[in-house]
């Protein structure tokens, strides 16, 4: 029963002021590890669940009514289909401009090796994972913690938490 | 040696699935298989005293290419390890279901409501 | 060293699997397998796979977090193993037959640390000059193995979207 109360207004004010502090640390070291995953370990699956890690958090710490602020399910949604879509969208291009399908067409060359724009379409993928990978385990996390199984007379019900 | 270890850790995860009766307790043995199977394929890679599968400025090409491990089996493991999270996600959806028809995890009362 | 560190880990890795299944509570079985994947983790990292390693470890923390939250604060009481011994013995009977015949069946692979696959070596070699990514494995998930990457992503989609199905209060007319 205590569970409850702590869903809807979130928890304690330690864990909000060290989650205010934190939380765009994390998102920016997503961000790198999506961004560099073709120097450096790492790539669009860690980093998407990275991100997807710091709506988790800011969900955990402050309750639902701000992170569906920032991220509607509607938003959640368009995220993962465009992720999906650019991800193969990226694939036809290189069936168009050079007839093969997953061709990396954009050229790379001895000089550009060891920078970030070094692997062509590679980082192009990256991106698309990574917000595939970040708005799927959101949505996913978001619909199994709103969903309670409570008791209705003698019968189990399921309800939505609102 | 080091691959009967690890069928061992498979051998628990299948122990854990076929012997308990908590639904929670066999999407806990299913983790573990995924885990054997998981290090299972990375080991089959590895090479001794190889190095990680990623080059810098100062390394020769051919000499990397004799030293480094396989970065086959880790490609592979890489989608797979992700996978197994959604797979998880699935099954503990299932299983919220199951309680909210019958109000338990216990597999045998189900077995017993059903009919 | 590093040989005898993956045996000391793989121990620990059993020893914690079993208390995972076998503890009475549940909380400290999902604590137990959280600890598992900790050393999982290690042991990637050991083998000279940075990427899976962090990978593993942020998978982890999700799969905690889904693990706690969504079960354990539902199902309080304790489910007992009352088992009957004929067919619990049974079970463990198939299960070593299974084992002794898995580790006959493993004697024939290569030993451990030889077992480089034969296109190891033209992903190593050339590499970088066909797809400009110094990360070996990037180069091999995102280029030339992109088709498996596409159908994994399909198999996430799916999964997801069959979890959020489940979850719908009623069935769309």
């Amino acid at each position: 029963m205590n569970d409850e109360k702590n869903i809807s207004s979130g928890m304690s004010e330690v864990v909000k002021t060290v989650c205010n502090i934190v939380e765009g640390f994390i998102f920016v070291f997503g961000c790198y590890i999506v961004l560099y995953g073709q120097l450096s370990p790492g790539g669009g699956f860690a980093g998407g669940v990275i991100l997807a890690a710091v709506f988790i958090l800011i969900m955990l710490a402050f309750g639902k009514e701000r992170v569906l602020k920032i991220m509607p399910r509607k938003r959640g949604a368009f995220i993962e289909a465009l992720g999906a879509l650019s991800f193969l969208a990226v694939a036809w291009a290189g069936l168009y401009v050079s007839g093969i399908f997953f061709k990396n067409f954009i050229p790379t060359t001895a000089a550009s090796h060891f920078k970030l724009m070094s692997g062509g379409t590679i980082l192009i993928y990256n991106i698309a994972i990574a917000l595939k990978v970040m708005a799927g385990l959101f949505l996913v996390f978001f619909v199994l913690s709103i969903t309670r199984v409570i008791l209705e007379g003698d019968k189990l019900k399921m309800v939505k938490k609102q | 040696m080091i691959y009967v270890m690890c069928l061992a850790l498979f051998v628990v995860g299948l122990y854990g699935i076929c012997c308990k009766k908590n639904l929670i307790k066999i999407i806990l043995g299913f983790i573990i298989m995924d885990y054997a199977v998981n290090l299972f394929i990375i080991l089959i890679g590895y090479r001794k005293n190889g190095i990680a599968p990623i080059l810098d400025k100062t390394m020769d090409v051919n000499k990397f290419a004799l030293s480094s491990v396989d970065p086959m089996p880790q490609a592979i493991v890489l989608t797979a390890i992700v996978i197994g999270l959604a797979v998880t996600a699935l099954m503990v959806a299932v299983c919220v279901r199951i309680y909210e028809r019958y109000g338990t995890f216990d597999i045998t009362k189900i077995r017993k409501l059903k009919g | 060293m590093t040989e005898a560190m993956i045996f000391f880990l793989m121990g620990l890795m059993i020893l914690g699997s079993i208390i995972a299944l076998e503890s009475k509570d549940l909380l400290s079985s999902v604590i137990a397998i959280g600890a598992v994947g900790f050393m999982l983790s290690v042991i990637f990292l050991l083998l000279r796979a940075p990427d899976i390693a962090i990978v593993q470890v942020v998978i982890e923390i999700l799969t905690l977090i889904i693990l706690i939250r969504v079960t354990i604060s539902r199902d309080i009481h304790i489910i007992g193993d009352t088992r009957e011994f004929l067919p619990f013995a049974l079970n463990m009977v198939l299960l070593v037959i299974f084992f002794i015949i898995a580790a006959e069946a493993i004697r024939n692979m290569p030993a451990f640390g030889t077992g480089v696959s034969k296109v190891a070596f033209p992903y190593l070699s050339r590499g970088l000059n066909d797809t400009g990514s110094a990360n070996i494995v990037t180069s091999v998930i995102l280029d030339y193995r992109a088709y498996d990457t596409l159908g994994e992503a399909t198999v996430l989609f799916t999964a997801l979207i069959g979890a959020i199905t489940i979850l719908r209060r009623e069935a769309k007319k």
